[in-house]
């Protein structure tokens, strides 16, 4: 009994606990909830990359830096906690594509977020196909006359404005591009095999410069001379410098929540919450009578560990992650209902109030194990299938039945026992009631 | 042994709340959303009252917006869908709805391609029939050992007829739903659908649970009883459990969709029905299915 009893307490200190971190991180703000676009408000921009001049062993790496440089882009620009991930849609669902999902909180001007990540120069190098002339350069002919070059824009270093000498005896502004290390390898590499074909270097999908590869270059750099005036020479420069996409992207799918909206659906949200579970609360108190009062303490307790839970994963939280969280606090008092009513069959068979709890608990986890099994299994389903707003509702459907099946189970179980009643008397037949008979 | 007794009853009663859900979807049918078909839509809201349909419409022609549709949205704005935008409208947009009296802002912007719509409605499709096939699984595998009088498959597709249900009275009421205020099939609705597919099983678990706990009892302790008896004194003593638990959710719900966010209150009504449906059909129609599907073996063997 003591034991139970001690056991109650530490749960109560724990609980009381966790519930003081929540609010203590969020008052001072140390560690705050993670919110989703649609709640915090700002733009999220979703790209496909065209990997279709990239060697296949390249996808990975190039994705990888083209996430590296609209991040870096991003930042530049000041927006706060911008998110930039690389996306692979799903095999199975027919569609095989590459994709950037830039999230940008706080911006919601779309085509502002737009020009943002639109000024990112796109840099590729191709070579020309060998029995191929180059015509005029027309766009409509670039995918025939070209193939892929091992060198992709990911192996550029740094771009510099220098002025060489031309015909006629001017000077004419030209970028130097330097490659890294290991792009200063794989360049020499390239022009060494390819020595008498046309290298291409193209910029935002257009060849800028188109030399032939007189000898190998071991020295890791290039230059492009095309039509630059001094002042269009330093702004590609600096662009490049700032970071160049190894593969153009090509915009697919916006989405731009205002801050208003996003803030009136927190408070709606909140406010959906308290009422929510008050009246889940009050409804079991009313009900179930003393152990209704129990399973009210357990949902406090599951409210502060999912709370805390959130903030710690982290899950960002949307409005549909809300509506998952007011629907599983419903939920989770179902195992404490399928556990009471147990436990009054049980007495009414004449059992102690202990024995009845007891059996009541035992009685009913079959029940409780299987439905929530199904309620997991669609969770997991859902969070496979979800974009990310859906993904939000299932992380926190799936995390509220497991830790309602702790609460309910466990934390009312040690509370109840702790109480110490073991009485049959009227008294005790009147707390474990319930409804309007007694 | 009241709703074991008259389960015919129950049973003509649900035939007609699913003949009026299918007649809802084909008089009303049901609407895509860009979600799964691409395009933009744009919530738009106001300062002061909103203005009257028809300007906005003469306004959006004029900005060469062909093939969209305009319609209310929350207390004060509209909700606009259309084919994706140029850049052109896309930043003109608020200028485009506003009009004399009242100035309107843009709450949110979403455009979709073509593409990622696909890819959204395959993957919904496969969605529903993995979730329909693992809890088919389930259910065989949890009630293995119960076999008799009813095979254990048997409760599985009592089940399942039971999820057919569910999901045919949250579609016909979502497309009454698109006719009254123009929802559209989204992603939210698709996890609705998902969500009270797991929730009607829970419950109907818990109830099959029951007559499985009673079948051993009896076989334990010599006690002959039929079926039906059986069935029935397992749904009495699962009732009132049935009853709260949809009441402690239908709770939260309702409180969800009068002051929750607004995006989320189509999505909260949907759930509603579909939990009642649930609840509805893992009293009224699972068990008394398979009590009858008892019945029908008994009196043809003999």
């Amino acid at each position: 009994m003591w034991q139970t009893r001690a056991w109650a307490l530490l749960i109560l200190i724990v609980g009381a606990t966790i519930g003081f971190f929540v609010y203590h991180t969020e008052v001072t703000g140390s560690w705050p909830f993670k919110l989703g676009l649609d709640l915090s408000g700002g733009t999220e921009l979703v790209y496909r990359a065209d990997l279709s001049h990239i060697t296949s062993g390249d996808v990975t790496d190039s994705m990888a830096a083209l996430r590296d440089t609209i991040e870096r882009r991003v930042n530049l620009f000041g927006v706060a906690e911008p998110l930039v991930q690389t996306e692979t849609s799903s095999a199975l669902s027919g569609v095989s594509e590459q994709r950037l999902v830039v999230d940008l909180p706080g911006v919601t001007d779309t085509q502002k977020a737009i020009a943002l990540i639109g000024q990112t120069p796109v840099l590729e190098f191709r070579l020309l196909k060998e029995g191929v002339t180059p015509t005029d350069n027309s766009t409509t002919t670039i995918d025939q006359d070209f193939e892929p070059a091992t060198l992709t824009g990911k192996d550029l270093a740094s771009a510099s404005l220098q002025f060489q000498g031309a015909t006629g005896g001017l000077t004419e502004p030209v970028v130097v591009l330097k490659f890294t290390s290991e792009g200063g390898t794989k360049f020499a590499q390239l022009t060494a095999d390819n020595v008498g074909r046309q290298f291409g270097i193209f910029l935002d999908g257009a060849p800028i410069s188109v030399p032939v590869i007189r000898e190998s270059i071991p020295d890791g750099t290039a230059v492009i001379s095309g039509n630059f005036t001094g002042q269009t020479a330093k702004e590609l420069a600096r662009n490049l410098n700032e970071g160049a996409l190894p593969v153009p992207i090509e915009l697919i799918s916006t989405n731009t929540v205002s801050g208003t909206l996003g803030s009136a659906a927190v408070k709606d949200g909140i406010m959906a919450g308290v009422f929510g579970v008050a009246f889940v609360m009050l409804f079991m108190f009313l009900w179930y009578r003393l152990p209704g009062l129990i399973a009210s303490i357990a949902l406090t307790l599951y409210i502060a560990v999912m709370l805390a839970l959130f903030k710690f994963i982290p899950v960002t939280l949307t409005a549909a992650g809300i509506a998952g969280f007011i629907l599983s606090v419903g939920m989770a008092v179902d195992a404490n209902i399928l556990i009471f009513e147990r436990t009054k069959e049980e007495l009414r068979s004449g059992k102690s109030a202990r024995d009845a709890i007891q059996e009541g608990f035992h009685r009913a986890w079959p029940s409780i194990r299987d439905s929530n099994i199904s309620s997991m299994i669609t969770a997991v389903i859902l969070f496979w299938f979800g974009t990310s707003i859906i993904q939000g509702f299932a992380l926190v459907f799936g995390l509220g039945v497991l830790v309602s099946m702790l609460t309910a189970i466990s934390v009312s179980r040690t509370f109840l026992l702790s109480l110490g009643i073991e009485a049959k008397g009227g008294i005790v037949r009147f707390l474990f009631g319930s409804g309007i008979t007694s | 042994m009241f709703i074991i007794r008259n389960k015919h009853i129950f049973f003509t009663l649900t035939a007609l709340v699913v003949a009026a859900a299918i007649g809802c979807i084909a008089v009303f049918g049901l609407h895509l959303s860009i979600d799964f078909t691409g395009g933009t839509l744009a919530q738009i809201s106001y300062d002061g009252t909103r203005p009257a349909p028809d300007i906005l419409t003469k306004n959006l022609t004029e900005a060469g917006f062909t093939d969209f549709s305009l319609r209310e949205y929350g207390d004060n704005g509209y909700a606009l869908r259309a084919q994706t935008l140029t850049p052109e409208q896309q930043s003109n947009l608020a200028a485009y709805f506003t009009n004399q009296s009242a100035s309107a802002h843009v709450d949110s912007l979403n455009e979709i391609g073509p593409t990622i719509g696909t890819e959204l409605r395959n993957k919904s499709i496969e969605a529903v029939a993995l979730v329909l096939l693992c809890i088919l699984l389930f259910i065989a595998f949890a009630f293995r050992k119960v076999s008799k009088p009813v095979s254990s498959w048997m409760y599985g597709l009592m089940a399942i007829v039971g999820l057919t249900h569910n999901v045919i009275v949250t579609t016909g009421f979502y497309s009454l739903l698109g006719h009254i205020n123009g929802a559209q099939v989204d992603s939210l609705f698709v996890t609705a659908v998902l969500t009270v597919l797991g929730f009607s099983v829970h419950d109907t678990i818990v109830v099959f649970d029951r007559v499985r706990e009673n079948l051993r009892i009896n076989q334990q302790k010599g006690i002959k009883e039929q079926f039906d008896e059986t069935a029935g004194r397992s749904l009495n003593q699962t009732f009132v459990r049935s009853v709260n638990t949809s009441l402690t959710v239908a709770l939260t719900l309702l409180v969800l969709y009068a002051i929750g966010p607004v995006s989320t209150k189509d999505f909260a009504l949907t759930l509603l029905v579909g939990i009642i449906a649930g609840t509805y059909s893992s009293i009224f129609l699972a068990t008394p299915l398979l009590v009858w599907v008892e019945g029908r073996r008994r009196h043809g063997g003999r």
